[in-house]
């Protein structure tokens, strides 16, 4: 039991580590919020999984799912709320594409 | 009236688990309490289908196994294009089509397009899903609809 919570813990900490590098190193502001999406997905599940091991047994693993679950359903919709910010703002993303890039350009108002 | 029924059940579970009290002072202060938020979400004309969408019920457990499968599958590709460096992704942005009808259908897969690392949905017009994903690969997975087509069967 001790040693699968410490494994799930090290892979949740590497996969945070993960995304702070993405973060770091991906050029612009949409390809950074995609590391972040690292970070809110399956790093916080491991993490909370990995402490849900330590005390299998009381309210503390109800708790912890509580802020699994609360975490799962708001990190979408904080990602879309910056996305489209950026969007509406004119932050035109950097595209592998050129005429990708004139597609979009036109399609927003 | 059954949304009314199932909301203030899950406002007593939450609260009975978040608590852990069990005398009778904490007992009819948590009802207390129930009453207060049923009634401010009454007068707020929040409980219908769309924030306590029961009719899903029975359908969401088998979505949500395929969709924590696929988490998994783009938090690998995700990390893995962190760590090989920038020459290796293409960011695209795309206008992808929805086939769901209800507005709960369109954000559950809005929301799922999200939720998996390496596609973002940026802009929703009608059926209409503006996208942004780090490697291309993965908007033509989304164009080829299996997320799509899973949506749309939950919602039917």
């Amino acid at each position: 039991m001790n040693i699968s919570s410490v494994l799930l813990l090290l892979i949740g900490s590497f996969l945070c580590i993960s995304g702070g590098v993405g973060i770091l190193r991906f050029p612009d502001f949409y390809t950074r919020m995609h590391a972040v999406g690292v970070t809110e997905t399956l790093a916080t599940a491991m993490i909370l999984i990995g402490l849900m091991l330590q005390n299998p047994d009381g309210l503390v693993v109800v708790k912890l799912m509580i802020i699994l679950l609360m975490t799962l359903f708001i990190s979408p919709t904080a990602s879309h709320a910056l996305a489209s910010a950026a969007v509406h703002n004119n932050l035109m993303p950097e595209l592998d594409n050129k005429e990708d890039n004139k597609k979009v350009k036109s399609s927003n108002p | 009236m059954k949304h009314t029924i199932f909301l203030s059940l899950s406002l007593a579970v939450f609260w009975l688990l978040n608590s852990g009290h069990n005398t009778a002072l904490m007992l009819s202060l948590g009802a207390i309490s129930i009453v207060l938020v049923l009634y401010i979400a009454h007068r707020m004309d929040v409980i219908d289908h769309e924030s306590q969408p029961l009719h899903l019920t029975l359908k969401l457990p088998g979505f949500y196994v395929w969709l924590i499968k696929e988490i998994i599958l783009a938090n690998f590709l995700v990390v893995k294009h962190i760590w090989l460096g920038n020459k290796t992704i293409s960011p695209a942005m795309m206008t992808i089509k929805a086939s769901q009808k209800t507005d709960i259908g369109k954000v559950i897969y809005a929301n799922s397009i999200t939720m998996t690392p390496g596609t973002v949905t940026v802009n929703l017009k009608g059926d209409q899903f503006l996208v942004h994903a780090l490697v291309t690969e993965s908007i033509e997975d989304l164009v080829t609809g299996e997320m799509d087509r899973r949506v749309t069967r939950l919602e039917n």
